[in-house]
């Protein structure tokens, strides 16, 4: 039996006042997987999210949430998904716990359930102390996993997140990741959107490379980094001494074999992992001594630059506004 | 499907989830939009301060200055004051709504199985709620240098209904520049421009047969003028409008329903469509 899709985009496009924002976009995700949208600032991943979150209307094309349309069942949709934007949209002058309530209320859950799961949610976010204060007075990474706690209030089974650790500190950064990683473990399934090739290398099992409205690229991590060039064998030795044998050895297995003297490192294309237990396996029966042997794939900076020609940027533009519809372009 | 996961693991249960009806949508956003001003009552300066610091200004400033046959000016002027302080709800709405917009309020909760309208009706409300606030207070500062009403509870209470509706009205015009305009300061500025020729080239602050004659028609006929003179009238604040006077100051209390009316049918459609184009980009 197959198990539908959890998110299927299905040609989707928008245009603001002649600029393509989205210019024909499809992919899908499954059940429980995790997808990251990957791309530089204005390539479109917020437009994207906002339509198959029944923000903003597609031009034309559409998706589906869960198995629900965007366009014929948004209010399905709406019951089925999760959304944390990019803009923390916490009310800030609400506390932490009055933002639940609101949102549950808005929901029609029970007032009971509501102050459960806040007690539940607030313990999970380590909100706990801060649960009533005003959110003004919270710091960047607290409204960021109070705006987390607000999207799960309902327990959605997918979660939309559009650049969930922009502006974050790194020690935040980890922490918001380790929680994402929690929730697909217990069977959410995640859409991110993210300029930080680090995030979706990290948390991603599909890939999707949007530039300029347009997917360059899908697939996992490992073969976008395949796609941008060969992956290669780092071995490095114990002794330099042993330098020229241990290169002529390579030889044997990859032709271009690069030498670096000063760090014993020898650097040789390869295939793949066969090509590198059979380089390991040599070095096993020469009896050279090794102290690291293994197998280095591009970098997604790499796989990014191979395939738009210009690199991702990798911090948001300086004072750049952060508002819900600065992605794409400004309608 | 190759790659599909066949056996995702099981999700936790959901709570059962029961879309509030447009009501209850709305009173909770009404809730929320009352909690903000509980939490920085400064966001009632606007009714409250400045509006007594104009009654207290006109009534002894310009007062003594400001003739009016047949009543005394602070009788005058705090209907005509009134009605201004409701024509600004239509400010504070729609500074009210962009900000909403702007730090992404609206799109949190359109992602939520609501009915949409209820961020406008819970807006409106909450603004209209917000001017009674300031009614109020300029009320209890009439009452205070002299103000009353005369003319009985039922009349009084005409009064107060015909404001409440005028003000029910100009919350459109609010929502439609609220929905135009992308920055609160925009809003503000762009507002306090329209609203003040608006509230005072009216009978408001002064009577309107001193006026040129090309004035004193626009006046007459300004939809301000004509709530005013139906509270002065309800309340018994000042005399009837002069034969000479334009006919919605002659019908002042049919004129402002149909005043009020007319301005909802213009502005309702112009502010939903304005507020649904926002909404789908």
């Amino acid at each position: 039996m197959n198990v539908p899709p959890a998110v299927e985009a299905i040609d989707l496009v928008k245009h603001f006042d002649g600029t393509k924002a989205v210019d024909g976009v499809s992919f899908v995700v499954p059940q429980g997987s995790v997808l990251g949208l990957l791309g530089p600032n204005g390539a479109g991943k917020t437009t994207l999210v906002r339509m198959l979150t029944t923000l903003s209307v597609p031009t034309s094309g559409t998706g589906r949430v869960a198995g629900f349309d965007i366009l014929e069942q948004p209010n399905e949709v709406r019951r089925s998904l999760g959304l944390t934007g990019q803009a923390a949209t916490v009310d800030e002058i609400l506390t932490g716990r009055e933002n639940l309530k609101l949102i549950g209320s808005l929901y029609g859950l029970p007032k009971r359930y509501i102050a459960e799961a806040t007690e539940r949610l607030f313990a999970r976010f380590d909100l706990v102390d801060a649960a009533d204060r005003m959110a003004k007075t919270y710091s960047g990474g607290m409204r960021r996993r109070l705006d987390l706690a607000v999207s799960l209030l309902a327990t959605p089974p997918i979660l939309f997140l559009d650049e969930p650790t922009t502006g974050l500190d790194p020690q935040s950064r980890s922490g918001l990741w380790e929680v994402l990683r929690e929730l697909v473990t217990e069977g959410t399934t995640l859409v991110l959107t993210t300029q930080y090739l680090e995030e979706a290398d990290h948390l991603a099992d599909e890939i999707v490379v949007v530039d300029k409205g347009r997917v360059i690229a899908a697939g996992t991590p490992t073969q976008l980094k395949d796609r941008a060039g060969q992956a290669s064998v780092v071995v490095t030795l114990t002794h330099a001494a042993d330098l020229d044998q241990a290169a002529e050895l390579m030889r044997a297995h990859s032709p271009e074999v690069h030498v670096e003297l000063g760090s014993r490192r020898l650097t040789g294309q390869a295939g793949g992992l066969g090509d590198m237990t059979r380089i390991a396996s040599v070095f096993e029966t020469s009896g050279i001594e090794l102290d690291d042997l293994g197998l280095a794939r591009p970098s997604l900076d790499d796989v990014f630059l191979h395939l738009t020609g210009h690199r991702a940027e990798s911090e948001p533009r300086a004072g750049a506004d952060n508002g819900p519809t600065t992605e794409g372009a400004t309608p | 499907m190759t790659t599909v996961r066949t056996t995702p693991p099981a999700l936790a249960e959901r709570p059962p989830i029961h879309p509030p009806t447009l009501v209850r949508a709305s009173m909770t956003i009404v809730w929320r939009n009352l909690l903000h001003i509980r939490r920085m009552p400064e966001m009632l300066l606007d009714v409250t301060v400045q509006s007594v610091m104009f009654v207290l200004l006109f009534a002894y400033v310009f007062g003594g200055a400001i003739a009016v046959e047949g009543s005394n000016y602070r009788e005058f002027l705090l209907p005509g004051i009134m009605v201004q302080t409701m024509v600004f709800s239509s400010a504070i709405v729609a500074m009210g709504l962009t900000s909403d917009l702007q730090k992404g309020f609206v799109d949190r909760f359109k992602s939520l199985p609501v009915p949409r309208p209820a961020v406008l009706v819970g807006r409106s409300i909450s603004s209209l709620i917000h001017s009674s606030i300031g009614i109020a207070v300029m009320g209890v500062t009439g009452l205070l240098i002299g103000w009353r009403v005369r003319n009985g509870v039922v009349d009084g209470v005409l009064g107060f209904l015909l404001l409440l509706l005028f003000g029910f009205a100009v919350i459109w015009l609010g929502i439609w520049v609220g929905s135009l305009m992308r920055t609160v300061e925009a809003v503000q500025g762009f507002m306090f421009t329209v609203m003040f020729p608006l509230t005072f080239v009216a009978n408001t602050f002064a009577p309107t047969e001193s006026m040129p004659s090309w004035l004193r028609a626009v006046a007459e006929w300004n939809p301000v003028s004509a709530v005013t003179q139906a509270c002065r009238e309800l309340w018994g604040n000042g005399p009837a409008a002069g034969p000479d006077a334009a006919w919605p100051l002659q019908h002042p209390i049919v004129s402002s329903i149909g005043w009020s009316i007319i301005l909802a049918a213009l502005f309702a459609p112009l502010a939903v469509s304005a507020f649904r184009r926002r909404s789908r980009d």
